[in-house]
């Protein structure tokens, strides 16, 4: 441990999601050599979304590895570092992009521990903004949460929140797994309080009650857990509803027990994603909703998600088909029985 | 770009030549009996042999030093067997057994063993070669003067993988020799009806990596362009393009017959150049004696009956392991929270490495 390290502060400071992730790759990074970043833009040109601004200038060009666009080869080099011994973050400047290294994440990196009996880990990360908005239509706005958290061997996190975004980053390059950070466009401006201490990590398989309620518990990640906690203000203010929101934060694995705990409180549930809905992250929620709170439900899981088309381009179609708050807010409303 | 070091030009002593032809024999024995196994249905899943292909295998291998790490594709129990790995984990890994090399859980086409610098054994065409590159990329990290050889079929430099590996592996000045084991057929596909540039090693120059073609049925030949591109790739941190001609004697997997696209005739054509055949007349020449090397045949023999044995010793891996590697330390509490309304049970998961296999 370095001497900068030891005499940090532990207090927090505010700071946006952007900032937060690249504290954690910075303290990461000054904190053990084998972790090194690589992706398209992450040197010169420091991120396409600058989440990985002056951090070459600080660790140099082999540990902030600018690479050609291909993502099969780098992905599925970050898998084979990762093999030997390294801790490589690869940053995918898209979940969509990430689509064309499917075979190196789901055949090769998901498969390592179990497939070779446990004899060779593949500690590897990658981080990758998914999600809808600003037009950018339909190769460009997707979200595929589920189909990786229903990968065995994968690991996958979504930080709703600048302290989480710093705190599930360390963990995720701290774990011996394969593990997927999902954040998002929309959130990398987003502030909030964040630690300081370089120890601080958020563990991985633990939800966040972002919201106390009694009334009705919203399950969501990522930015719904931004549109989620908006929405939950709204209902207290225009319905007097008293909503709890459960922040996902990781999907593979999956809190239940909190979401059971939460459901056993409120007896009516309501999950959200940015993604589509059919065989979605949702759908996982509602299916394990069904069976462990069986007793508890006072009406049927009600879900909310992009409309099930690609999505179009102009203003507003795009708008139509995202799952916005008032969308949010009316599910709310139907699944208490209230007229919105 | 050219590679500076000069070919390897000292000759196998005898006891060296003898030893490697043990191993091409020992190879041979051994999938002749995996493949009766396979048909006694003690062998299960794919199973693809490469009888035939043991000059390239062994010759490959032996310029692969101890430190070196290797990666190949699915057809790989002689590289498995080469690198030392005893025939006892090849065979228990084959009938799905705990004292396989991957315990039971890859079979055939996932053979490996870290200790010897074996990644693996992999599945998909051309998907370990981004495996090999980051392994490249690793020891480059780690500031050691090791190579990679990463072995890989015809069949596969039609995919994306291969360019995107070679790319980066050139660009990056990686240590990995690429050993295209080039036999003729993608499963049933000539390679010149399935790449417009038939003369594979020739690729390499579209990375500005040396490429070339050797005979992978003679020992020598193998011998020394493997090791020679290995030394420049552990010495000067290029890749290469190795490519060895060879022949597969057995269909693409046990159960291809291997006669819908080719002839009895071609085969048999090629048998009459076996490398085994071509080994042991140099070992003659060299005063190896008939007896002498009709005691290495009766000692594959007995070293592939052992294997057998010991593979039919070796327990099933226990259901209660079902998970067991698929996640590290401290995994066991990150999905400690995932039972609740769980469509299969994870409580009947465990992640605990300490249990065993």
């Amino acid at each position: 441990m370095s001497t900068a390290e030891a005499t940090t502060t532990t207090g927090t400071e505010v700071m946006t999601y952007r900032e937060a992730l690249r504290l954690a790759l910075r303290e990461e990074m000054e904190r053990d050599e084998r972790v090194f970043l690589m992706g398209e833009e992450v040197g010169v040109f420091e991120g396409a979304y600058k989440v990985s601004a002056g951090l070459m200038d600080q660790f140099g060009a082999d540990r902030v590895r600018d690479t050609p666009i291909s993502e099969e080869g780098f992905v599925g080099a970050g898998a084979g570092a990762a093999m030997l011994g390294e801790r490589p973050v690869v940053e995918i400047m898209t979940l969509n992009f990430l689509l064309v290294a499917m075979d190196q994440v789901i055949n090769h990196a998901a498969k390592v521990g179990a497939m070779f009996g446990g004899e060779v880990r593949c500690p590897m990360v990658i981080r990758t903004p998914n999600g809808a908005g600003n037009q950018l239509t339909a190769q460009h706005s997707q979200s595929f949460d589920g189909w990786f958290a229903g990968t065995p061997g994968l690991k996958v996190v979504a930080p709703a929140s600048p302290a989480d975004a710093k705190g599930l980053l360390k963990a995720a390059i701290r774990d011996e797994d394969p593990v997927l950070v999902l954040e998002n466009l929309p959130i990398y401006k987003e502030k909030g309080e964040v630690s300081l201490d370089p120890e601080f990590v958020t563990p991985i398989g633990l939800a966040n009650v972002a919201r106390t309620g009694e009334d009705l518990t919203i399950v969501s990640h990522g930015f719904a857990t931004v549109r989620a906690l908006h929405v939950a203000e709204q209902l207290a203010a225009d319905h007097g509803i008293d909503a709890e929101v459960v922040d996902l934060r990781s999907l593979r694995p999956l809190d239940v027990q909190t979401i059971a705990e939460s459901v056993a409180k409120t007896n009516h549930v309501l999950c959200v994603e940015e993604g589509w809905p059919s065989y979605g992250v949702t759908a996982e929620i509602a299916a394990r909703v069904q069976k462990a709170c069986f007793d508890d439900l006072d009406a049927p899981v009600e879900r909310v998600g992009m409309a099930e088309v690609p999505l179009p381009y102009a203003k507003e179609l795009e708008l139509a088909a995202m799952p916005h708050e008032e969308r949010i807010a009316a599910a709310a409303l139907a699944t208490l029985g209230r007229a919105s | 770009m050219a590679v500076t070091v000069p070919p390897r030009t000292d000759q196998l002593d005898r006891d060296t030549r003898r030893e490697l032809y043990e191993t091409m024999v020992l190879s041979r024995v051994f999938e002749t009996e995996a493949e009766r196994q396979y048909k006694a249905a003690r062998i299960g899943g794919y199973c693809h042999l490469s009888s035939g292909q043991e000059a390239m295998t062994i010759g490959a291998m032996h310029a692969l030093h101890a430190d070196d790490l290797l990666v190949t594709g699915y057809r790989s129990h002689g590289f498995a067997l080469a690198r030392g790995i005893p025939p006892e984990a090849v065979m228990a890994e084959l009938f799905g057994r705990v004292d396989g090399c991957a315990h039971g859980r890859g079979g055939s086409m996932h053979l490996l063993d870290p200790s010897r610098g074996y990644y693996g054994g992999w599945g998909i065409v051309a998907g370990q070669l981004p495996i090999a590159t980051g392994l490249a990329l690793a020891l480059r990290r780690q500031g050691r003067e090791q190579a990679v050889l990463c072995e890989l079929g015809d069949g596969a430099v039609n995919m994306g993988a291969w360019h995107e590996s070679l790319n980066l592996a050139s660009l990056w000045d990686l240590p990995v020799v690429f050993l295209v084991v080039n036999n003729l057929y993608g499963m049933g596909t000539a390679v010149e009806r399935a790449s417009a540039e038939p003369d594979l090693y020739k690729r390499a120059s579209a990375y500005r990596m040396h490429g070339e073609r050797v005979d992978g049925d003679d020992l020598d030949t193998m011998i020394e362009a493997a090791d020679r591109l290995l030394t420049a790739a552990r010495e000067e941190h290029r890749p290469a393009v190795l490519e060895a001609v060879t022949y597969r004697y057995r269909g693409h997997s046990v159960a291809d017959a291997g006669l819908a696209y080719r002839s009895k005739e071609e085969i048999a054509e090629h048998q009459r150049h076996d490398p085994i055949v071509r080994e042991r007349e140099k070992l003659l020449a060299e005063g190896v004696s008939e007896e002498e090397l009709a005691a290495i045949d009766t000692h594959a023999d007995e070293r592939v009956a052992a294997a057998v044995q010991a593979a039919l010793d070796s327990p099933a891996p226990q259901p209660d392991r079902l998970a067991y590697g698929m996640h590290g330390v401290g995994s066991a509490e990150q999905f400690a929270r995932m039972r609740p309304g769980s469509a299969y049970g994870e409580e009947a998961l465990t992640f605990d490495a300490g249990l065993g296999a």
